[in-house]
């Protein structure tokens, strides 16, 4: 059967998250097994959450470069009214998700009402997220909340003796909600119809100002949920936490076959995307000798070899139509 | 008067003015320059000396913007070539050899050279959007820097290297001069020469530009090519001042101030015109504004609350439709009160 074109991409990323997990079976011993495979999870969780919202983003033929400031803020906000106010994490949690998506709401209105580029908009509202920490508190605020504390120390046994925390349950629910969403529901389509062409979605009667709005609110509200993982990962709210964060998951996105133009992707992609950030943090940290900065050096060749590939395989399409 | 106003260069000029305004009336001796050991000292001259390098990248970055493009990398080249150069330097038996020091300095323009022909194949040559083509170095990028110094920061003791970015030449910075070349010889290639005109064209339509002869693949890829520059010149003011280069920090944020510098200079990122003396009066501002809030004791990391206002108020006031929907507002809001007022009168 030949393979659908469309699914290339992100059977490459399958294909190479399974090679690399192959080769660090062999090379390294203890790699192969699965507590190795879950802390991947466990330690990306947070990542996992913003790239879902990024892939809706970028699917729209958009971008969002306040992820990471968004993340900061949320763990500011909590950790100072958590902390410092007393406030029970019952009011907190909500109240940071609606201040997650409210953001993203002016950023998406901002957005589509007055056609600014996503990318300025975006990039004045990381500023804007980032100084607001500053303003809440420049040094570290450091939570031992009863609640939070159990949030990141429970762990939910799963068989074979390995376990997952709760970041990481919630980062797979929001995959699976993400699936559900991007593939079976309206707005889904909306989006795949908008990052195709936003002219031709308009024609077709699409609700386009809407479902841009809302996928910059969605994009909001995962940052802000990320920003809620990520407290309880570091148990602390810091203006400086998550720093160039959002270069990580749009590279996760990019990495997951989703095309940067729009209207081509999975959020399937996003998820092995992320897996495979994980997997070379895991590697590196195996070798031991390898400094974290490789990190970063493969990350961008990843990057530029997807790219690359996304670029030939939709001019072969464009070659193909003509 | 109407015809002052519409000057691109006046409202970035009120906006200094009034930064300096400001400036003066909570620190009366802002504006005094003191002659010491034959140098000058005060703060304007503070504010053009540190804000050199950014002047520098905003220059590079706004022909790349006229083209309809933009370069995140410019951070990650700042940071790589201060390493390249500062490592070289520390490598060498004597530090202050002029040899060694114009080795060092070429290598590292080189260098930024081959990175900005990088962006500028990826983008004209391969045809990738260029906020993705350079993203990829601006990840990257910060790794080679960390992977040239060791993830160390590398200090050198070169009294030569460290004149570029803080010595003094007829009692002004040395920097300033580097701009002032920079800029003029960029202003030269632009205005006295048929490129900018080139550049200008590709911005407005590529294809269009194409059919008319111009090669906008060659004038996409040396634009790049120039900006590449410029981010490692300013690399090397940066570290030669602090005589150190740190792969990290050095450069961070830095591509974020240029875009906003050269927004407020007027030129629009959807690309076509540009200015270059505004992109300078931008940075000026931006740069300005730091020290001012340095000054006032406000934490400095606040900057960052301010810049996202002006960014976001530069475009809005940029954006068509808001200046239509403001008018729109501002003639229905007129109407029903002059109907009122007709009406009382009645």
């Amino acid at each position: 059967m030949p393979l659908n074109r469309k699914y290339i991409p992100i059977v490459v990323t399958i294909l190479l998250f399974i090679v690399m997990f192959t080769a660090g079976s062999f090379r390294y011993t203890g790699f192969f097994s699965l507590q190795v495979l879950m802390n991947l999870l466990v330690d990306n969780a947070f990542l996992l959450i913003t790239a879902v919202g990024m892939s809706f983003v970028i699917l729209s033929g958009g971008i969002d470069l306040s992820v990471g400031s968004v993340i900061a803020l949320s763990t500011m906000v909590s950790a100072s009214l958590v902390q410092q106010q007393g406030w029970p994490p019952a009011v907190v949690i909500p109240l940071v998700l609606l201040m997650g998506a409210v953001f993203g709401t002016a950023m998406g209105a901002i957005i589509h009402y007055f056609s600014i580029q996503p990318f300025i908009v975006t990039l004045a509202g990381m500023f804007l997220a980032r100084g607001l920490c500053y303003v809440i508190s420049i040094d570290t605020i450091t939570i031992d909340n009863t609640f939070y504390t159990a949030m990141a120390q429970t762990r939910i046994p799963l068989p074979g003796g390995s376990f997952l925390s709760i970041s990481a349950v919630i980062a797979i629910l929001v995959v699976a909600v993400a699936i559900f969403t991007a593939h079976y529901t309206r707005f889904g389509r909306n989006v795949y119809a908008l990052g195709g062409s936003e002219q031709s979605a308009l024609l077709m009667g699409l609700p386009v100002a809407r479902t841009k709005v809302l996928v910059y609110t969605l994009s909001g509200l995962c940052s802000a949920l990320a920003g809620v993982v990520f407290t309880f990962y570091m148990l602390s709210g810091y203006g400086l936490h998550a720093v160039g964060f959002e270069l990580d998951t749009i590279a996760a996105v990019v990495i997951g076959g989703t095309l940067l133009t729009g209207g081509v992707g999975y959020v399937l992609g996003t998820f092995f995307g992320v897996l495979i950030q994980g997997v070379i943090q895991t590697i590196i940290s195996f070798e031991g000798t390898l400094s974290s900065w490789w990190t970063k050096i493969v990350i961008g060749l990843l990057l530029f070899i997807f790219i690359l590939l996304q670029r030939v395989l939709s001019s072969r399409r464009l070659t193909l139509k003509e | 008067m109407s015809s002052i106003m519409k000057h691109h260069l006046f409202w970035p000029l009120c906006v200094l003015a009034a930064l300096l305004l400001f400036n003066l009336c909570y620190s009366p001796d802002f504006f005094s320059i003191t002659v010491h050991d034959g140098h000058l000292y005060g703060s304007l001259i503070d504010i053009l000396n540190f804000g050199a390098p950014l002047i520098l990248v905003a220059i590079g970055m706004t022909l790349v913007v006229a083209t309809k493009g933009i370069d995140l990398s410019v951070g990650s080249i700042v940071a790589i070539s201060g390493a390249i150069a500062c490592l070289s330097i520390s490598r060498g038996a004597d530090q202050n050899s002029l040899g060694l020091i114009l080795t060092s300095v070429l290598l590292a323009a080189g260098l930024s050279l081959m990175l900005g022909a990088w962006n500028g194949l990826l983008v004209s040559g391969a045809g990738i959007q260029p906020i993705i083509a350079t993203l990829i170095l601006m990840v990257a990028g910060r790794g080679i820097a960390q992977l040239i110094t060791g993830g160390q920061i590398i200090t050198v003791t070169s009294t030569k290297y460290a004149y570029i970015g803080s010595g003094s030449l007829a009692a002004l910075p040395f920097s300033i001069f580097v701009v002032a070349l920079v800029l003029v010889i960029a202003l030269l290639l632009t205005r006295r020469t048929a490129l900018g005109l080139f550049i200008e064209s590709v911005g407005c339509n590529p294809a269009a530009s194409k059919m008319s002869g111009i090669r906008a693949h060659l004038v996409i890829l040396s634009v790049y090519v120039f900006c590449g520059l410029c981010a490692g010149i300013a690399g090397l003011l940066l570290s030669s001042n602090v005589s150190s280069a740190d792969g990290n920090n050095a450069g961070l944020w830095y591509e974020l101030d240029a875009i906003l510098a050269v927004v407020i200079g007027g030129t629009s990122l959807n690309g076509g015109r540009f200015y270059l003396t505004g992109t300078v009066i931008g940075a000026l501002i931006i740069q300005t504004l730091t020290t001012t809030i340095y000054m006032i004791g406000v934490p400095p990391e606040i900057t960052l609350v301010v810049k996202a206002c002006v960014v976001l108020a530069v475009c809005l006031i940029q954006s068509d439709t808001f200046r239509a929907a403001i008018a729109a507002r501002w003639k229905s809001r007129h109407y029903p009160a002059e109907k009122e007022m007709s009406r009382h009168a009645s």
